[in-house]
């Protein structure tokens, strides 16, 4: 039985893609598939389709479950659905798997044809102009010439942005949330020390590993764990964790014994044993090189020119990764465009993680600006 | 804005942030169709949306409130979550026509400030206040009490009404401020109040530009 407000059952499918792809780096795929999910129904001129991009860990699978007895839910099921904020009773949703991730896109797990064997080192770098530039032959295929919505959150904002620069008559209305129009350092740094475990883990093999039958679990883990205190914000942490110790008393010793060490822990064990480390390895590099005013002499308002898309910028208050200041550079460089453009700043304790989390007023705005989302073909 | 008065948002009633039409009219009265206007404490969004459909202008709408922000996205106008009383650093100098502080005023902290930011960031500007001077407030004074009314609703207690001033005090802070006043309109009861209009105007618009 389907749940009222929930997708349901869904099933995932590929799109394979057999024209090569030179990507930014300078590297070519002459293969690769990209495995999706699609939630409501496309209209007859194909005008109601929303793309979901996502972030560093996410994948295609966005709203609804694989099966009957499936206790997981898409990861931004909360969002996604019949009658909710992104209703699919309107829209023609889509998640997509990234290019180089670990959930049936092709990426650095996967069989080199040439080879025989998985890619593993020699999997390209990719970046987020090259993930755009595959979501625009996905939706070529799928006949979609405009999206009515790009919508994304973090790392998924970036895309949201990109595609606003490199494709501006291919969508109408861009959601960009919780993101930023490029890392800082101390950013940067976060992803270079989660990268460091990974790669000086014996287990990695040079990226390797899979040939020789293990995975780097330890230095995987480590960098989930760094990476979800940057995700939380110093309160939320406190109100959930405070200083509780597991057995009411000091041990003495290097064991778990503050309840955020065993969350922690319990964490990335979880990520360490479904995630692939070479995909974490691409994720944060395509992170650290999104940069759009790179080739504009820094100046984010002239790379932004092209763009004709109405935005929805958003941010959250306790978010200290992806700051409201840093939003507020979005939206300074859509303002010097004269773009239609909305900016709330959600009082969240969240940290960042609060974009993925349920909040009334964030996802109230999120409705109330879909809901003006209009498309040919929909009656009035 | 400050118009929450510390108190949550959504238990405000609407009917203390919807403006009068006639307010809505004498403004775009004003302006030139297709004109870039920024409206600061925007409200729910309506005298933009008002704007767009009147005068075809383009801009924005700033505000401070969850509520009202939520209020402009439903009415379909651009709006943008700042506190005005930190200045209007997000936007350029003179990116806009007209910036417009309707009903606003007379809440903000930092009066000086505000006006000076509207004429940098804009070539005109327009306010429109309650009039203290309205012969109901000064009556209700004279009779020991604080003015409660149609255009001052607030009881004493709960006013995030600071800055009140009559058309005379707007005037004189004008004239001392560099602040050419270029056109003014004094309205009761939707009407224009032409006669003694310190005493028997309510509502006080006025639109002015930075002095040479």
């Amino acid at each position: 039985m389907q749940q009222p407000s929930s997708v349901g059952i869904v099933t995932p499918q590929t799109a394979s893609f057999d024209t090569p792809i030179m990507l930014r780096s300078g590297a070519v795929l002459e293969s690769y598939d990209l495995v999706y999910e699609t939630y409501g129904t496309l209209n007859a001129d194909k005008s109601n389709a929303v793309l979901v991009c996502h972030a560093l860990s996410g994948n295609h699978h966005v709203a609804g479950r694989h099966g009957e007895h499936d206790k997981k839910l898409g990861w931004w099921d909360n969002m996604i659905g019949p009658g909710k904020p992104i209703d699919t009773d309107r829209f023609f949703v889509i998640g997509l798997n990234n290019l180089g991730g670990c959930h049936g896109s092709t990426g650095p797990a996967s069989i080199d044809r040439k080879t025989g064997k998985p890619y593993g080192a020699r999997f390209p770098v990719v970046t987020v102009e090259d993930w755009v530039e595959t979501q625009a032959r996905f939706a070529d295929r799928l006949g979609i010439r405009r999206f009515a919505a790009v919508v994304g959150g973090s790392l998924g904002g970036m895309q949201a942005l990109q595609w606003s620069i490199a494709h501006p008559d291919r969508l109408t209305h861009a959601l960009v949330i919780a993101a930023a129009p490029k890392l800082t350092a101390q950013n940067i740094a976060f992803n270079d020390v989660a990268r460091q475990a990974i790669l000086t883990d014996p287990d990695f093999h040079g990226g390797d590993f899979y040939a020789h039958g293990v995975t780097p679990k330890r230095g995987l883990r480590l960098a989930r764990m760094l990476g979800h205190i940057t995700y939380l914000s110093d309160d939320v942490m406190g109100a959930k964790f405070g200083r509780v110790l597991r057995s009411g008393t000091f041990n003495y010793g290097f064991d778990v014994e503050f309840e955020i060490e065993s969350y922690l822990r319990y964490q990335g064990d979880k990520f360490a044993g479904s995630f692939d480390a070479n995909t974490y390895l691409l994720m944060t590099k395509a992170l650290d090189y999104f940069d759009p005013a790179h080739d504009h002499g820094g100046n984010l308002s002239l790379a932004m020119k092209p763009a004709r898309a109405d935005f929805l910028v958003i941010s959250f208050t306790s978010d200290w990764r992806f700051a409201p200041g840093r939003s507020r550079e979005i939206l300074k460089a859509l303002l010097d465009n004269e773009r239609n453009v909305s900016y709330a700043e959600i009082t969240s304790s969240h940290g960042h993680d609060a974009f993925l989390m349920v909040d009334p007023h964030y996802h109230e705005v999120v409705r109330a600006y879909m809901d003006h989302i209009s498309f040919s073909g929909e009656a009035p | 804005m400050t118009t929450e008065n510390g108190r949550p948002a959504e238990a405000e009633p609407a009917q203390k942030y919807s403006r009068p039409r006639a307010d809505f009219a004498t403004i775009a009265e004003w302006i030139r169709p297709g004109a870039k206007v920024l409206d600061l404490g925007c409200g729910d969004g309506s005298l933009l949306k008002y704007l767009q459909f009147a005068r075809n202008t383009r801009g924005y709408g700033v505000e401070i409130s969850d509520a009202k922000i939520l209020a402009s996205v439903r009415n379909g106008v651009n709006v943008i979550q700042m506190d005005l009383e930190a200045g209007l650093s997000g936007f350029d100098s003179g990116s806009f026509d007209y910036v417009i502080l309707s009903q606003t005023l007379q809440a903000m902290r930092n009066t000086e400030k505000i006006v000076r930011e509207m004429l940098r960031v804009g070539r005109q500007g327009i306010v429109t206040f309650p009039n203290f001077g309205h012969w109901r407030h000064r009556w209700q004074v004279i009779r020991g009490h604080m003015p409660v009314s149609p255009s001052l609703p607030y009881q004493w207690f709960d006013t995030p009404n600071i800055h009140l001033c009559t058309l005379k005090d707007f005037e004189a802070f004008c004239g001392d401020h560099g602040v050419r006043i270029l056109e003014r309109i004094v309205m009761s009861d939707g009407k224009v109040a032409a006669v003694l209009p310190n005493l028997l105007g309510s509502l006080a618009v006025y639109r002015f530009e930075q002095a040479d």
